[in-house]
């Protein structure tokens, strides 16, 4: 009994700086100390805002950011709008040429070229209806690209700068992306319109990603010019859908997505001349369950960085590059217009590490893009909106 | 007179049961199922039956087959909103598949005939859908 007292006496300050130094390290811990200040911040959608900054729209398709902060929108109705200072204008913007609206085809992206400031050039892919002279099918249509200069509400000095041929009777599979890379080129993916087989065929522009001059011209480097019987305008084949693509901010690469049948969305790095292998290997099945091929690889063909299974069926994407999101910087945001979420993928070189949904139910998503402001900037075709997402103050 | 009305009654009434109306049925079940496979298949899927919480079914669908009128406003309109099929939920959006109203009596035709379902002979035409309008 004499003995506790002493014994107490010199264990209770030891017992009370051991609580002492257990109890700051797991403050420490909670409120972030030094094992998180040296690991980013990971962003959840608590750290954001959405606004609409556009709305009033009909199937919107696609916008883009010019320089006076107004936004130029596609409808996929067939109409090209102007957005200024949240409210859409109703004059719509003059000049277009006959868009064929029917399935999934009608008027599709719209993108700037990167000197736009000095050379006004509007780049507006869309599908276009059989020409008299144009090969292909009678009442068939395929993707084409033009370019056009802006003035108030017309555009002017329209110059049709490529068409997909043949054309082809169905209302499905338009790709439709334009991409500029920083070498003067531009880039447009291009659907197979639901002829799969014709995919692997460089005589038809089904299921490719073109390169062009950004005046349409042929480069005389291109992979196929001097094959026999290949349209030269070729860049990569064996697509499906590519619905996305966008460039990477600081290898200059090409990546892009592309819908997949039942399952088997994929996303791939697109390089000169290679073949992505639709139909002959595929992480799908096709719709009524049956099997397209029982292969998912084949030597001479490209696996994708990534696939969705099931289908989530993307669209839209960009690179984050934004000093607001310095936690995403190089990750890749995607659309689904499935599953109407954005997913966040994280990228290390040519890989994706993880995948996260974010914002569902935000709507049925047709474009992601990074605004000049650094905020991303979602196109929803369900609500005719388009929505501003910025990280909180 | 009364023969008259009754021989017109007979025509009218037995006209569903005509060779040629079957055969009108048939060719437009025919040319729905091409419509289907290309624009629809996608969502609702080969066998009707759509995509768990997703995308509703067809087959022996309960909005399809009791209230076949809001599924043509829905083939010409599209839809929105949430809508109840066989007591689930959805919420997610048909976008207008920007067919003419002949291909929309054509693939009503077929899914009212398809996977189960029957129109008992009943032909819906271009002229019907023509009718149908938009509910705000």
């Amino acid at each position: 009994m004499t003995n506790n007292k002493p014994f107490l006496k010199k264990s209770l300050p030891i017992a009370l700086t051991g609580l002492l130094l257990t109890a700051s390290v797991a403050l420490m811990s909670t409120s972030g100390g030094t094992e998180e200040a040296n690991s980013p911040k990971k962003l959840t959608e608590a750290n954001f805002t959405i606004d609409t900054v556009a709305k009033g729209l009909t199937m919107p398709w696609a916008t883009a950011f010019l320089p006076n902060g107004d936004l130029l929108v596609t409808e996929r109705v067939g109409k090209l709008r102007l957005v200024k200072n949240g409210v859409l204008d109703p004059k719509e913007i003059s000049g277009l040429p006959e868009v064929m609206y029917k399935g999934q085809g009608g008027l599709l992206d719209v993108a700037l070229h990167p000197d736009y400031n000095s050379n006004g050039w509007i780049y507006i892919s869309y599908s276009s209806p059989k020409a008299a002279g144009e090969e292909g099918d009678d009442g068939g249509a395929n993707t084409a690209l033009l370019r056009a200069k802006l003035k108030d509400h017309a555009l002017t000095d329209i110059q049709y700068l490529f068409k997909a041929i043949p054309n082809v009777k169905a209302n499905v599979h338009f790709g439709g992306r334009i991409v500029f890379d920083k070498k003067g080129y531009v880039f447009l993916s291009l659907g197979e319109r639901g002829q799969k087989e014709n995919s692997q065929n460089l005589s038809r522009d089904q299921g490719k990603v073109v390169r062009l001059h950004e005046d349409g011209k042929i480069p005389s480097d291109n992979p196929f010019v001097k094959t026999a019987g290949a349209r030269p305008e070729i860049w990569t084949y064996g697509h499906r859908n590519p619905q996305g693509m966008t460039i990477h901010p600081t290898t200059g690469v090409i990546w892009e997505h592309e819908h997949g049948p039942q399952g088997g969305d994929e996303l791939n790095i697109v390089e000169k001349g290679k073949n992505y292998g639709w139909p002959v290997i595929t992480f799908g099945i096709d719709y009524d369950n049956s099997i397209i091929s029982k292969d998912t690889a084949k030597v001479g063909m490209e696996q994708p960085v990534t696939y969705w299974k099931p289908s989530i069926a993307p669209c839209g994407m960009t690179f984050v590059t934004s000093n607001k999101l310095k936690e995403w910087n190089g990750d890749l945001l995607v659309g689904s217009l499935k599953f109407a979420y954005l997913q966040h993928l994280v990228v290390k070189g040519n890989k994706v590490i993880s995948r996260e949904i974010l914002f569902e139910k935000i709507g049925r998503v047709r474009d992601v893009r990074q605004g000049p402001d650094g905020n991303i900037y979602v196109v929803l075709e369900n609500s005719g909106k388009i929505v501003r997402i910025s990280p909180k103050a | 007179m009364k023969f008259l009305l009754f021989s017109l009654t007979g025509i009218i009434l037995g006209s569903a049961a005509l060779p040629n109306q079957d055969e009108a049925l048939a060719k437009s079940i025919e040319r729905g199922k091409t419509v289907y496979t290309e624009t629809c298949i996608t969502c609702h899927m080969g066998a009707g039956e759509g995509v768990p919480a997703t995308f509703p079914p067809l087959a022996k669908a309960d909005y399809l087959v009791k209230t076949p009128e809001k599924a043509i406003e829905a083939v010409k309109f599209g839809l929105q909103g949430k809508i109840v099929v066989n007591g689930v939920s959805y919420e997610g959006m048909m976008p207008n598949p920007g067919l003419d109203n002949e291909e929309i009596a054509d693939v009503m035709n077929y899914i009212q005939n398809a996977w189960g379902n029957t129109s008992n002979k009943k032909m819906i035409t271009a002229k019907m859908v023509e009718e149908v309008k938009q509910k705000k």
